[in-house]
């Protein structure tokens, strides 16, 4: 079916100045910025209708802070090598773009493996997100806010890998015949790569230091 | 643009289709099932409420016993009807058939692109729709029932709902998906497909709406999506983010641990279903200003007011949202800030709607069964519009606010507003997907037999809820102010069932019209956008050679022109 | 129960401010219908004068913008002269200007739950007794502590008796689901909210018989959670509460 041809999947709009991959991508990232507002909309109006008491720092509710602050340098590096997967196609350098690529990925991995770790601790601490704190009358839903908030950032974190590991291993095979094309979708997804990033840095402030 | 290629089979033609104008067709007549399952269930609630406690008469006897006892409807079922017409019609008849099908068809080929800028996101995005919507459907056969919290879902009743509700959520999750990925399509193919000439302000107003609604789904949608996954972990999880503290239920402490907030569902929610609400009548606006231009012969009076319009009020819908939330405990200071944002939202609204009132000024009318529709449409949202007023002012909404005031208020804008809008298109435009004109008759009788049982089921509504009656309710006639008004519920239900018929006139003329050997012009209704310029139906990739547009969308009886209208790709002489 | 005169438009108006909602929604109601007929006018005009026939060609560009800007400002200018010296007073009147003890209010604690109300007062003493939601229970549908003597004189029933002439602070509370404290005649209507307590005043007018309903979804019996209301003389109303105080068998 697709023997139409479709313009500007590879040459850029002369009014956007951008293909059509990457403003999609652009819009899409839009609404996720609508959506994680939405979820740290909701962590602010839950904190202010509680009583000052009632609402841990994050230290108070078990959280690591080392530990949050090495995931974070783990996804901001994993954006820097993503950028450079990504620059190494613009020069031509595959070898580059596999290396760089791959570690990108295998930060992407730790950044997960570390994230479970700190969730099995917090499971063996009987801390769940249906548990309040502090267990009394009036608990805050901190730890709902932070499985429920840390959760579904971990599936966008998936959800990233998963497109970079099919770019690495199968959609690498347009670099031979379309080289500006397999960069454009290298350079959309570090987009969204970038934006998984920027929101984890959002997210460990407010749920590790506030 | 469109080369010879192998024919596909069967399946890659027209189940997994990535054309748009398939896709279109999937949506359309998908929606429709929809709509029309959703209005079945309005019918069995309209007996309810017209003749209480008696045994629906035909269905009655076919429906389970958790649903109805010796045939006559039960509080719980009464309940799940009511949430799942709401859900039903918003979600997956008006917007799917709005957006899914008019949009998808009609766009790229007003734009003169040879498809979606993401023809397979497309098909995702509808098959997305139909797994959501099969999953609500599902909910009724599942133990409990389907969701019966409204649909508007409001906890800690939605909290602790039977499993019906966690399947509303789930499928909601699959029908925002669906057009959150629809709307980042519709946006990039607008802004990047559009053919040579065609500027933004050359646009046909319906791509306009088109744009500007794929805007709303995008940004407005994802509230909804995060408020639908706090639910889901409220109900599976056992957290409490919409549930405070210490509520006892039948005599009973819940097991949650509370410490949550119920209004937080309701902000969540109204950011996205005021914005919604917009999505629900901004393509038919797109769809009357077409036909009102093609059939007055004329421009649209006012375009680009209206363009501003339509911009002012996609912008301005994501700040009033509260206005649905008035009677929950607000102070001064928010419904002050909302009720001013609900005043100065309606005025693009009067904009859009006189510049269309006015288009009819100087015009030559032709009076074919799209614009029959098209002219109901305007005094009809008009009703709508107006009784917004006293809605979205907090102190008259004290004593209006969810009784059948409001119902009567959404449904004038949504169903002789919308409705109409959608029937129009499918008159309007009958002869470009299928080749064949539809009967003209039938057309009339399907308009005017709607016309009067639209205002036969919803006139009625105002004055009950000027009485005081409160919907939602299974049964009123407890309350002796509504006992008194319990004549108008019967001119409603009748009206309906009156309806109801009255569609019958179209579904023949729908399908059999399809059948008819003599084919229909290429351009039946000489009209002068894009869509008009290919054959019928179009073919794989819509145009032989890309267009090339020369004017604005409506150049009809240009002074000095050979015919009363000036198709805008074809270049004019002088 | 008392038969006033129902019918298909606003039910009788028995409260103070009910007159100040009536005029708003009365007034608003003209305008809507002066807009309506306005331009019903003008389109049935159009349809009739601009039909297409032979000899009657369309104007390509034939009117001037004038009147319908000047339309578009009234409308406008309308809408702010409503929201702000009828809309905004009205709704800071109720909201903000409560009544003071010194203008003796009669204060009730209404607990909703699914599907009935209940009506707490504070009795003899004037003091409401300690309650909380950890006190619920079949027996203690108001969830009264009943260790706290403040209590021991509190009455609770299930229909709502006010005294005419006098204002009443309604202090809503909710055991679990939203809910919703409706009293059309009154032009009262007020969220009943888990989590919150939200106060609401009015003051009847004239004596009689009326209903208070829920106007809020609150599940399978939301139709039926229904309670009398009964508006009496200032005396009459004494006398209830000095029938009810007598049947708690306190003295």
């Amino acid at each position: 079916m697709s023997e139409i041809v479709i313009p500007y999947q590879v040459e850029p709009h002369p009014m956007t100045g951008v293909t059509s991959g990457k403003l999609g991508i652009w819009v899409f990232l839009a609404s996720e910025v609508m959506l994680f507002g939405a979820l740290f909309s909701s962590y602010v109006l839950l904190r202010v209708g509680t009583p000052a008491e009632y609402w841990p720092s994050g230290v108070e509710a078990g959280l690591n802070v080392p530990i949050g602050t090495v995931n974070t340098i783990v996804l901001i590096t994993s954006s820097i090598t993503m950028v450079m997967s990504w620059a190494s196609l613009k020069m031509n350098n595959l070898r580059g773009f596999k290396r760089f690529m791959g570690a990108t990925i295998g930060l992407g991995l730790a950044f997960l493996m570390i994230k479970s770790f700190e969730y099995s601790l917090k499971f063996s601490h009987g801390i769940f997100p249906a548990v309040g704190w502090p267990e009394a009358t009036d608990p805050s839903v901190f730890n709902a806010l932070y499985f429920t908030l840390t959760g579904l950032h971990a599936l966008h974190v998936i959800l990233g890998i998963a497109v970079n590991v099919w770019l690495l291993f199968w959609g690498i095979s347009l670099f031979k015949s379309q080289p500006e094309r397999f960069a454009g979708r290298v350079e959309i997804s570090g987009l969204y790569w970038h934006f998984v990033d920027l929101v984890w840095i959002f997210l460990f402030p407010t749920l590790y230091l506030l | 643009m469109s080369e010879a290629h192998p024919e596909l089979g069967f399946l890659r033609k027209y189940v997994f289709s990535t054309d748009h104008k398939m896709i279109g067709i999937q949506y359309g007549l998908t929606a429709l099932v929809f709509l029309f399952i959703g209005f079945s269930l309005m019918m069995m609630m309209r007996w309810q409420l017209a003749y209480p406690g008696e045994a629906i008469p035909l269905v009655g006897g076919f429906l389970k016993n958790s649903w109805v006892d010796n045939g006559a409807m039960l509080p719980d079922f009464y309940n799940q009807l009511g949430a799942m017409h709401g859900t039903i019609m918003v979600f997956m008849g008006i917007v799917p058939l709005a957006v899914g099908a008019f949009g998808n068809y009609i766009v790229p080929l007003q734009i003169g692109a040879p498809d979606m800028a993401f023809p397979r996101l497309n098909m995702l995005s509808y098959q997305a729709f139909l797994i959501g919507g099969v999953i609500m459907l599902a909910s009724f056969f599942m133990p409990g029932g389907a969701a019966s919290s409204g649909w508007t879902s409001y906890p800690p009743l939605a909290d602790i709902a039977t499993t019906g509700q966690t399947y509303w959520l789930f499928g909601m999750i699959f029908l925002i998906a669906s057009s959150l990925l629809g709307g980042i399509n519709f946006i990039v193919t607008i802004v990047h497909l559009r053919a040579e000439g065609l500027t933004f302000f050359r646009l046909p107003f319906f791509v306009w709406s088109q744009l500007v609604t794929a805007f709303l789904l995008v940004l407005a949608f994802p509230a909804l999506q995060a408020a639908a996954i706090f639910q889901l972990m409220d109900r599976l999880a056992g957290t409490s983010f919409f549930l405070p503290s210490g509520l006892v239920v039948g005599g009973e402490q819940i097991a949650a641990v509370g410490g949550g907030s119920p209004l937080l569902w309701q902000h969540l929610f109204w950011f996205l279903a005021h914005p919604e609400v917009y999505v629900l009548i901004l393509p038919g606006m797109g769809i009357i200003a077409e036909v009102i231009a093609n059939n007055t012969r004329k421009p649209l009076w006012g375009y680009r007011p209206m363009v501003y319009s339509l911009l002012f009020l996609g912008f301005m819908s994501f700040t009033v949202w509260a206005h649905h939330m008035y009677l929950t405990g607000m102070g001064t200071t928010m419904s002050t800030f909302f009720q001013a944002t609900t005043m100065i939202i309606s005025i693009p609204s009067v904009i859009i709607l006189s510049c269309l009132v006015i288009s009819l000024w100087g015009a030559s009318i032709r009076f074919t069964v799209p614009m029959l529709f098209a002219i109901a449409f305007l005094p009809m949202f008009g009703i709508g519009g107006l009784t917004g007023l006293p809605l979205g002012l907090a102190a008259p909404d004290i004593f209006l606010h969810d009784t059948y005031y409001v119902i009567g208020h959404f449904h004038y804008v949504v169903a002789p507003g919308t409705i109409f809008a959608m029937f129009a298109g499918i008159y309007h435009w009958y002869p470009k997907v299928t080749g064949r004109s539809m009967n003209l008759r039938l057309g009339y009788a399907h308009f005017w037999l709607s016309l009067i049982f639209m205002n036969g089921i919803f006139m009625p509504m105002l004055f009950e809820g000027m009485a005081g009656v409160s919907r939602r309710m299974f049964d009123p006639t407890g309350y002796v102010h509504a006992q008194a008004a319990h004549t108008l519920t019967l001119v409603t239900s009748w009206s309906a069932w009156g309806l109801a018929v009255s569609q019958i006139p179209f579904i023949i003329n729908f399908f059999w019209s399809m059948r008819k050997e003599e084919r229909a012009e290429e351009n039946p209704w000489q009209a002068t956008t894009l869509e008009w310029a290919t054959a019928t139906p179009p073919p794989h990739g819509n145009f032989d050679a890309p267009p090339v547009v020369y004017s604005g969308p409506y150049e009809y009886s240009v002074p000095g022109a050979e015919t009363d209208f000036s198709p805008q790709y074809v270049k004019q002489e002088g | 129960m008392d038969d006033p005169q129902y019918g298909w438009w606003l039910p009788p108006n028995v409260s103070v401010h009910g007159a100040d909602i009536d005029a708003m929604i009365i007034w608003i109601h003209w305008f809507m219908l002066a807009l309506f007929v306005g331009w019903g006018i003008f389109i049935a005009y159009c349809l009739v004068r601009f039909r297409q026939r032979p000899g009657h060609e369309a104007v390509y560009a034939p009117i001037e913008a004038r009147f319908s800007k000047w339309l578009e400002i009234g409308v406008a200018v309308a809408e702010t002269v409503i929201l702000i010296a009828f809309a905004m007073p009205v709704w800071a009147k109720l909201k903000t200007e409560f009544p003071e003890p010194k203008d003796d209010p009669v204060v009730i604690r209404v607990v909703a739950e699914q599907f009935k109300w209940l009506f707490h007062y504070p009795g003899k003493d004037g003091k409401f007794g300690r309650a909380g939601s950890e006190f619920f229970s079949d027996d203690n549908p108001a969830g009264l502590d009943f260790d706290d003597e403040d209590g021991v004189d509190d009455i609770t029933v299930r229909g709502l008796h006010i005294p005419v002439g006098r204002p009443v602070i309604v202090r809503l509370l909710s055991k679990d689901v939203i809910h919703s404290f409706k009293i059309p005649v009154m032009r009262v209507t007020q969220d009943v909210i888990p989590g919150m307590e939200i106060p609401v005043w009015f003051e009847a007018t004239t004596t009689g018989r009326f209903q208070v309903g829920c106007a809020q979804l609150c599940g399978l019996g939301h139709y039926e959670m229904k309670a009398a209301l009964v508006i009496e003389t200032p005396e009459d109303f004494e006398k209830w509460l000095d029938e009810e105080h007598k049947a708690l068998g306190l003295d």
